[in-house]
């Protein structure tokens, strides 16, 4: 299962990968491209075995802070329009907190710490590579 | 001398002009060594900035790290996934 993909992200699949009769509490998470100073659309692009490697340590990570909850998370790549998601993030756990602890925790190392890259493309045909500002 | 492959991402493999590459330097090196190299080899590199964000071995590190040959160095754009 690689959590960089090219298709549309299916927070179904995510969600059946971490619900189970004893996690009573499911939190997911989706960033969808925005539209911003004419946005159309962003061209993602990754480090692939990076950050592949990466989120690997990231889910090991949650899964070693929250032992009863269960993560995952899959990234998009490629041209992405607005409206659709670029990330997609599933945490079930026994209880609501661990849940949204550790769809959060994913969601913060992913911005610190994937080597993945983002290029706007506009409607009058512009690109430009977005240099990180940390909006939360 | 040692070889050392070098990639490029994003806005830093337009401006290097490929995306890898391999560099010599005098092994074991630091990252601060493999980008001064890097400047030299690939003059469209001189724009990006004094200290890059760089990973050896697909692990981020500081500029003072050490390279030894056969590593892969990877100089990261800031970095801008989710």
């Amino acid at each position: 299962m690689t959590h960089l993909v090219m298709q549309r992200l299916s927070v179904e699949a995510l969600l059946a990968e971490v619900q189970g009769p004893e996690r009573g509490g499911t939190c997911a998470f989706l960033g969808t491209v925005r539209t911003d100073d004419d946005v159309t659309g962003i061209e993602y692009s990754a480090y692939d075995d990076m950050a592949l490697a990466e989120i690997t340590r990231i889910l090991d990570e949650a899964q070693e802070r929250w032992p009863d909850a269960r993560v995952t998370m899959r990234h998009r790549l490629g041209l992405i329009p607005v409206g659709e998601a670029s990330i997609a993030i599933a945490a079930a756990a026994p209880h609501r907190d661990e849940a949204f602890a550790a769809c959060r925790y994913v969601i913060e190392e992913v911005k610190k710490r994937l080597p993945i890259w983002k290029k706007e493309l506009r409607g009058d045909g512009s690109e430009q590579w977005v240099e990180a500002h940390d909006h939360r | 001398m040692g070889k050392v492959s070098v990639r490029f991402f994003a806005r830093y493999a337009e401006l290097a002009g490929c995306s890898s590459s391999a560099v010599n330097v005098q092994t074991p090196a630091t990252v601060a060594d493999v980008i001064s190299r890097v400047r030299e080899v690939f003059p469209g590199t001189q724009a990006l900035p004094p200290r890059p964000l760089a990973a050896v071995n697909q692990r981020q590190v500081k500029l003072d790290a050490t390279v030894n040959e056969g590593d892969e160095v990877a100089l990261l754009p800031p970095l801008s996934g989710g």
